[in-house]
């Protein structure tokens, strides 16, 4: 059944905006993007967002909807009760471009100083071989859909200065070292720079880049507290540190 | 609307602020809630060093028991190695569950779960997802420089484990009483007890780690005993937070248990008919 809603959506650029409110015909089956299309359509012609699937899988979509970072392509309406203003704005972590349109591209520049996979030779009749339980873990982490809402929510780059100071790479990057480094096949050695280029230790594994996942990751989980476990045993636990001098 | 940097995106700044609408306050407030009564009630319990047996049982608190406390000659059938010792120093609280507790409490404190719950609940940091941190405005060092001791909490998990197996003995000889095989309510809130603690800590991640995870090559194409092992410990991980807070209400009801049966407040149901 179709009703009308009320959205509060925020508007401008770099240089300043605000929140523009918009009431609005829903119809059933709807998500949070076919109405601000409506929107766009029908109302603000202008208004900027960025798209592509509609399927939750190019993490294009990202935002954040009564103050979650949320994919709009999944964010059902019939998730809101009727009379509920639904807020959306730009991701907080990332600069406004224009609406709800953020700059993105500081991910683009951590990926780049992650260094590259560096398989091991390979068998004598020329094959890679590695086995489906020891890449299970790897593969998880590839499910990942670049659509950044762990690293708008991180407090560490949120809120806490991370990215304008290169402090911490953020949770995406850090589940992207963990699958280079648990990789079967993988020869080199990033531990080092996990602590001290990419940040581990600024993660209090607070789990909130878990909690917005729409891949449902365990980032936590399975990626960073695994790395910070690997750090552990090359820098903190005396004992490895002692076997590792005595038997190499 | 004016413009000003700190509108952008019009998020509202400082301790507590968000455009959230949910309940995301319940979780933190519920934690220092739990964490405080466990914390005022396993101090108090610890130094009483009375009422912390009955027949069969023993209270979590004092186990192993390594001395019965002063004067409790009830207790010494519980005991390792027999009476209180005289060189105790007098500054020290004569309780039996001093000498234990440091253990499975360094054990919780360090705890990846645990750790989350109380930076999110004490230190605000952050209080909820997308919520905005307390001291937002202080330089950040995550669990760099002060909190580098976490990095030890490997070394509080064999002390846990073994706790385990020991809890587990207590459980065991709860079904005996004066050579006789029985079951009482005691019994079982004791198995229990070894049940949840055992699944909590089997579930740590440094445990995860040193038994297979830190290998890339955990099973290389064979059913390797690091492989299982790592993939049995995954199982209790992934239900690690609901582990840690089932353990923790259960070991309180345990040393409740008993307590109120020394005290004679509660009877115990029991086949052996005391
Ligand atoms: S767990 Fe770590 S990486 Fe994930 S959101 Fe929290 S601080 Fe950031
Ligand atoms: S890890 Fe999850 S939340 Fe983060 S970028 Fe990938 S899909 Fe998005
Ligand atoms: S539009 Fe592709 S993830 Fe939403
Ligand atoms: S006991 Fe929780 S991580 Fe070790």
């Amino acid at each position: 059944m179709a009703t009308t809603r009320t959205f509060r959506i925020w508007r401008g650029d770099a240089r300043g905006g605000g929140f523009e409110q918009f009431e609005i015909q829903v119809d059933e089956g709807m998500v949070v993007l076919d109405v601000l299309h409506r929107i766009q359509a029908q109302q603000a012609n202008d208004l900027a967002l960025r798209w592509n699937c509609k399927a939750g899988k190019c993490g294009s979509c990202s935002m954040e909807i009564n103050g979650k970072p949320k994919l709009a392509c999944m964010t059902r309406m019939n998730s809101f009760a009727e009379s509920e203003t639904i807020t959306v704005q730009p991701l907080k972590t990332f600069p406004v471009m224009k609406d709800l349109v953020t700059d993105v591209s500081w991910n683009y520049a951590q990926n780049k100083r992650i260094p590259k996979f560096q398989p091991r030779p390979r068998d004598p009749d020329g094959a890679y071989r590695m086995y489906q339980e020891d890449v299970d873990r790897v593969q998880e982490f590839r499910k990942c859909i670049e659509c950044y809402l762990c690293q708008d929510v991180c407090h560490v780059l949120r809120d806490r200065h991370g990215r304008e100071q290169n402090t911490f790479v953020g949770p995406r990057f850090l589940i992207r070292l963990a699958s280079l480094e648990m990789h079967p096949l993988d020869t080199a050695d990033r531990i080092p720079a996990v602590r001290d280029e990419f940040g581990s230790g600024m993660c209090n594994i607070t789990k909130c880049c878990t909690e917005v996942c729409p891949e449902h990751i365990h980032i936590t989980d399975n990626g960073i507290i695994p790395l910070k476990e690997r750090v552990v045993d090359r820098f903190y636990d005396p004992i490895a540190m002692l076997m590792r001098k005595i038997f190499g | 609307m004016a413009p000003h940097p700190s509108a952008i995106g019009g998020h509202a700044q400082g301790f507590g602020a968000t455009e959230r609408k949910d309940g995301w306050w319940v979780e933190p407030i519920v934690t220092v809630v739990v964490f405080l009564a466990f914390v005022v009630y396993t101090t108090w319990a610890a130094l009483q060093g009375t009422h912390y047996h009955w027949g069969p049982y023993l209270s979590p608190f004092y186990s192993p028991l390594l001395f019965a406390a002063p004067g409790d000659a009830a207790g010494l059938h519980h005991s390792w190695f027999g009476a209180w010792p005289s060189w105790w120093p007098s500054f020290v609280p004569a309780s039996p569950a001093v000498l234990i507790l440091i253990f499975p409490g360094s054990f919780r404190f360090t705890c990846y779960y645990y750790r989350k719950a109380y930076y999110r609940a004490f230190t605000g940091s952050p209080p909820g997802c997308a919520v905005g941190p307390l001291a937002g405005r202080r330089p950040y060092r995550g669990e760099t420089f002060l909190l580098l001791f976490q990095n030890l909490h490997r070394y509080t998990m064999p002390f846990a484990v073994l706790l385990v197996f020991i809890l587990s003995y207590d459980a065991v000889v709860s079904y005996w009483w004066d050579g006789r095989v029985g079951v009482g309510v005691g019994s079982i809130v004791l198995t229990l007890n070894a049940i949840l603690i055992g699944a909590y800590t089997f579930g740590c991640h440094s445990f995860r780690h040193l038994i297979g995870g830190r290998t890339d090559c955990m099973s290389c194409g064979k059913a390797t005993l690091k492989y299982g092992a790592w993939k049995r410990a995954s199982w209790f991980n992934e239900r690690h937070m609901e582990f840690a807070w089932l353990s923790l209400v259960w070991v309180m009801v345990a040393d409740l248990y008993v307590r109120l049966l020394s005290m004679g407040v509660i009877t115990d149901l029991n086949t052996w008919g005391r």
